[in-house]
């Protein structure tokens, strides 16, 4: 009888937000129709001409999509390893200073790139690998001629991943280092009673206390698979690097809304959003049952 | 608990402080570099001789770009949008996990909700639907296309969510029992102990709305209407880009375009964030632990 009543004011409270999210998330999901059909934008959606599955077949015929599809996963699984290992060990070697005011230090100095827009990191990239920036600088201070990095097919993509570690390696730390206090205090105790060195315990204590955290970052990063980095990729690339470094989000938005072919972009999108819900409904599915990880 | 270090284990030590030093520098020697060349004197820069100290140190591209009234005009745009849109995003973040907090005993449609909440964070309907209908809306130009679309942080809802079933039910019952309705709970109970929570969603809102650009390079039409991260995004990092085509080009943009100016505009929008941080970083550690990590 009470719960009744107090149903009432929680419609309330979640009425705007839902119309907000009925306005520019579930509105848009009908719109993926469009993907079906020759869109002309003067039609409308509603009388523009049905194809079914032609902007799909198109799509597969295209050179560019399988080129696409590749870089997308490319680069986004050497970059979901990177992120993975790298904030592991950061964390680790941090767990292991005792200065308190050292590590306080490290990590404010690790985290701060992770709060600055991808705009403004790939402002300072491109000047740093730029041909007179401070990488060839170094580079010719080892007798090393300077190379044009980012027009470099062959580079593009380890400075993709490269620069996506250094901005978000600090931040993914966080989550270590606190599952690292989650540990019991007491199995290093025992350890130390046993005589453990410092190394012992880092292997038999700190590294199995973090493996279900390990294991569940791995899970869940399965969903992202697809997402490359569009903030990332749109900024830094540019048509010399095509080739190695287009992903299907910046290909969307290039074949969408700069060449107007709004039925192949959105087909392009349904495709990438179908097969990484996909993704991501297994990936939390696995870390539901392996890991005991439940979103909410 | 560790008595005495032999030599050997100190050694090692200092090692490992060095290297994590060494990591923690390399890490904002690209922005030192940056910093430095927006501090130096024009020939300088566009010579590629600064490294991390200004060479002939210089305030000028400063002083230019404060009479640039474009770039101000650009920085207050992206002010207004973190104030309005931070202002919207904390009202609904509050107002939809409250409710979808609640057990399904004492709200029955509760998983229902949450799951059409889950189901938007997943699935979208990609980019060109979601132009077409604020298209429609006729709000592309104004400062509503920036802040609308985004008004409910669905992840920062779910992070709250679970911030609030932390919360014991004692204490809610108490309220209740003094006659209080649901509303009276959340804005006298909730709220006042929900402050790490809460400052840890806002903060990333409004670090979200200060750094995002590309909903203003395709919502806003009109270049002057551009919030701050936009401009930097057509006018530094765009251009900077082109300019990459050959060793010739490289020379030839630079004596046109300004690389200390460039740098400096840079600098300067990066300058709220480093104010903020400082209170930022006391919240976010505690408050992402608190809600992502369970159990």
């Amino acid at each position: 009888m009470k719960t009744r009543r107090n149903s009432f004011y929680y419609y309330q409270m979640l009425i705007p937000g839902f119309i907000f999210l009925i306005i520019f998330h579930i509105v848009p999901m009908f719109g993926i129709v469009i993907a079906f059909e020759k869109f002309i934008p003067a039609k409308g959606i509603f009388a523009s001409k049905w194809i079914g599955f032609d902007n799909f077949t198109y799509m597969f015929q295209l050179p560019d999509s399988r080129q696409v599809f590749m870089n997308t996963v490319i680069i986004a699984t050497m970059k979901i390893i990177a992120g993975l290992i790298v904030p592991v060990i950061f964390a680790l070697a941090l767990n292991e200073v005792r200065l308190t005011w050292f590590k306080k230090s490290i990590q404010t100095i690790v985290y701060l790139p992770h709060f600055l827009s991808w705009v403004i990191m790939s402002g300072i990239v491109i000047n740093i690998f730029a041909y007179d920036g401070i990488v060839n600088a170094f580079l010719g201070f080892l007798g090393i001629q300077p190379t044009m990095f980012m027009a470099s097919n062959f580079w593009f993509r380890p400075i993709l991943v490269l620069t996506d570690v250094w901005k978000e390696f600090g931040f993914s730390t966080i989550i270590y280092l606190a599952a690292m206090t989650g540990i019991n205090p007491t199995l290093y105790e025992a350890a130390i009673m046993d005589g453990a060195s410092r190394r012992r315990q880092l292997f038999h204590v700190t590294l199995p206390g973090l493996s279900t955290t390990i294991f569940l970052m791995t899970i869940l990063s399965l969903g992202n698979v697809l997402n490359a980095g569009f903030d990332q990729v749109f900024n830094l690339y540019n048509p010399l690097v095509y080739s190695t470094g287009d992903i299907l989000d910046t290909y969307v938005f290039r074949t969408g809304l700069v060449d107007m072919q709004y039925g192949l972009a959105t087909a392009v999108g349904l495709l990438k959003s179908v097969i990484s819900f996909i993704l991501i409904v297994i990936s939390y599915k696995l870390a539901e049952k392996f890991a005991n990880y439940r979103i909410f | 608990m560790v008595k005495t270090r032999s030599i050997p284990n100190k050694i090692a030590d200092y090692v490992l402080l060095t290297l994590l030093a060494l990591a923690a520098m390399l890490c904002i020697a690209p922005i030192i570099n940056n910093v430095a060349i927006s501090f130096s004197d024009k020939a300088a820069a566009a010579a590629g001789n600064v490294y991390f100290w200004p060479v002939k140190f210089s305030w000028a591209s400063y002083t230019t770009i404060i009479q640039d009234s474009q770039f101000m005009k650009s920085f207050l745009i992206s002010l207004e949008r973190v104030a309005l849109g931070g202002a919207i995003n904390f009202l609904l973040t509050v107002l939809m996990a409250y409710p979808l907090s609640k057990e399904k005993r004492d709200f029955g449609q509760r998983n229902a909700f949450m799951w059409i909440v889950v189901f938007t964070m997943l699935f979208s309907g990609g980019l060109i639907p979601w132009y077409i209908v604020i298209y429609n809306l006729h709000i592309m130009n104004t400062i509503w296309a920036l802040v609308l679309p985004g008004a409910v942080p669905v992840f920062n809802v779910i992070l709250l969510v679970n911030f609030f079933r932390s919360v014991p039910r004692e204490l809610e019952e108490a309220g209740v029992m003094d006659g209080a309705n649901p509303w009276y709970v959340l804005l006298k109970i909730y709220l006042p102990i929900s402050v790490p929570a809460l400052a840890t969603v806002t903060l990333f809102t409004l670090v979200a709305h200060w750094n995002a650009f590309f909903d203003g390079m395709i919502l806003i039409n009109d270049p002057s209407k551009y919030p701050l991260q936009t401009y930097i995004q057509q006018m530094v990092v765009q251009t900077s880009n082109f300019s990459l085509l050959s060793p010739d080009d490289v020379q030839r943009v630079n004596a046109i375009s300004n690389k200390t100016m460039n740098a400096a505009k840079i600098v300067v929008s990066m300058v709220p964030i480093l104010v903020v941080y400082p209170f930022m970083q006391r919240y976010f550690v505690h408050g992402i632990v608190l809600g992502s990590v369970k159990g």
